[in-house]
């Protein structure tokens, strides 16, 4: 690990000031630990931000208002969320294991980096890491790789299942920037594509520091949260996928779906829940909503098992969300 | 970097750089060589220490950040002796190498407080709660804790014994 300088302010202003020559914030330090051990990344400067009170779960005029240092454990066991959203808690239990939960927070799962093997491999080429030094994912060996929102510099998942809950939720990220101004950015602003800068992950400005996640009331209906990978516990996923469904007159009337391991972002296709609002649900449905949902899905060697996969996933929630 | 916090009921301060690992200042700085570095990524809990009850990978912790803590290790799991899980660990034979063994129990100790709070899980039925300590339970909430040697029948027998004796047991080991 490369030499650092650790600051600990108590107070949100003063964590911008610590910050303000340029500087990472850490608050649970699950994934960012690991990647300086690797020197992967490499700050000179970490900010911990774990002491400024940003750890409150509360009631918010939308909904709820959940810290951004609120731990994964907690916001899991918080019966507002279990009762009212619990696609975010199945979506939180799904993932890591006991010990990373409790102490992975809201504002670091939004921001973990991939677990592309290449990214985290320093003697290969990473456009992510090293932008402009190549892809060595391409053309090598792919499973834990996305096939929606790729290009031809990255090919990188982006590994949480929180932030697939919270995409299909219409959720929030509540930023405050170094001046002190609060914004709030719609979960479907705040990842980019990969395009030619995979090292540009969100839309995060230099300085901004993500204080919290606004969860709106969720629409009526059933939620549930449905993970598939290798092991059946601690392992990130091949296929899941976020699912709200509203049913009248057996008829789907509002939908929302977002999809983990298959994109470079939390993924959400708008088309596809346009197709089944409205309509009764039917095997024929659940398979053209695949096929909108997969329409530009490239699948390099290693990956086409993923084209079957999330269809299958689909249609098995939708199935049971429907019924 | 000045640092404080509470081992085992003990009061520690410690001048460390700040990459010093929690896990590297218990086994380097403090001679407390109960928790173990297996992968030192975060894969396999052999580190697993309880902070302020709550169990975490050390491995993946700065200790600065543990400024004011109480930390629990395996060696203050029972004040003399032996806790009643790691005599159950002996009976079941819940080990061979023995090098995962502090992580399992730090770890095991930790699940039965998160029953016991009404935490859910991944294979819980329901995110009402309360909750049991079932096989598939105990399965899925101890999946931080790999053992190489792949002693988890023995393991499983322990946890769910303690688990079955008393379901209070957590809370008293506290």
């Amino acid at each position: 690990m490369r030499p650092f300088d650790y600051q600990r302010p108590e107070t949100l202003s003063g964590a911008h000031v610590a910050a303000r020559d340029g500087a990472t914030f850490i608050a649970g330090g699950t994934n960012l630990i690991d990647l300086m051990k690797l020197e992967v990344m490499a700050p000179d400067t970490l900010v911990d931000i774990s002491r400024l009170g940003l750890d409150q779960i509360n009631t918010h005029e939308e909904g709820l208002h959940v810290g951004a240092t609120v731990t994964n454990s907690d916001l899991a066991a918080d019966m507002r969320v279990r009762q009212a959203y619990p696609v975010l808690a199945r979506a939180l239990l799904a993932g890591a294991s006991g010990q990373l939960r409790n102490k992975a927070t809201t504002g670091g799962n939004l921001l973990q980096r991939t677990r592309c093997p290449y990214f985290y491999d320093t003697d290969t080429p990473c456009n992510k890491r090293s932008p402009g030094s190549g892809c060595a994912a391409l053309g090598g060996e792919m499973r834990n790789h996305a096939v929606l929102g790729t290009s031809d510099h990255c090919v990188a998942l982006h590994p949480s299942d929180m932030a697939v809950a919270l995409r299909a939720l219409d959720a929030k990220v509540e930023v405050e920037d170094s001046d002190g101004t609060r914004r709030a950015i719609a979960l479907d602003e705040f990842y980019r594509l990969p395009g030619d800068r995979p090292d540009q992950e969100t839309t995060l400005n230099a300085g901004d520091l993500i204080t919290g996640a606004i969860l709106p009331a969720p629409f009526g209906g059933r939620q549930t949260y449905r993970k598939v990978r290798d092991r059946a516990s601690y392992a990130f996923a091949l296929v899941s996928v976020a699912a709200m469904v509203r049913m009248d007159n057996g008829r789907i009337s509002n939908v929302a779906l977002a999809f983990g391991g298959v994109g470079t972002r939390p993924w959400r296709d708008r088309d596809v829940e346009n197709l089944l609002i409205g309509e009764a649900p039917s095997q024929k449905l659940f398979d053209t909503a695949g096929d909108i949902l997969m329409k530009d899905a490239v699948l390099y060697d290693g990956l086409e098992f993923k084209d079957t996969l999330v269809r299958r996933l689909l249609t098995a929630t939708l199935t049971e969300l429907t019924q | 970097m000045k640092t404080s916090f509470t081992v085992n009921g003990t009061p520690c301060s410690l001048d460390l750089d700040p990459r010093v690992t929690l896990l590297d200042a218990l086994r380097d700085h403090l001679d407390l060589t109960g928790s173990k570095k297996g992968c030192d990524h975060g894969q396999c809990g052999a580190c697993t220490v309880l902070v302020d009850g709550r169990r975490i990978n050390a491995c993946l912790s700065l200790a600065v950040m543990h400024d004011g803590d109480q930390i629990t290790t395996v060696e203050g799991l029972s004040e003399n002796g032996r806790s009643p899980l790691q005599s159950a660990f002996v009976r079941h034979d819940g080990m061979q190498c023995g090098y995962c063994t502090p992580g399992q129990l730090c770890s095991a100790t930790a699940v039965m407080s998160e029953i016991a709070d009404g935490w859910p899980s991944h294979v819980s039925d329901t995110l009402a709660g309360p909750y049991a300590m079932t096989r598939e339970e105990l399965a899925e909430r101890m999946s931080g804790n790999i053992c190489r040697c792949s002693c988890y029948p023995g393991i499983n027998a322990a946890i769910l014994e303690i688990a079955e004796e008393d379901v209070g047991y957590a809370e008293a080991a506290e």
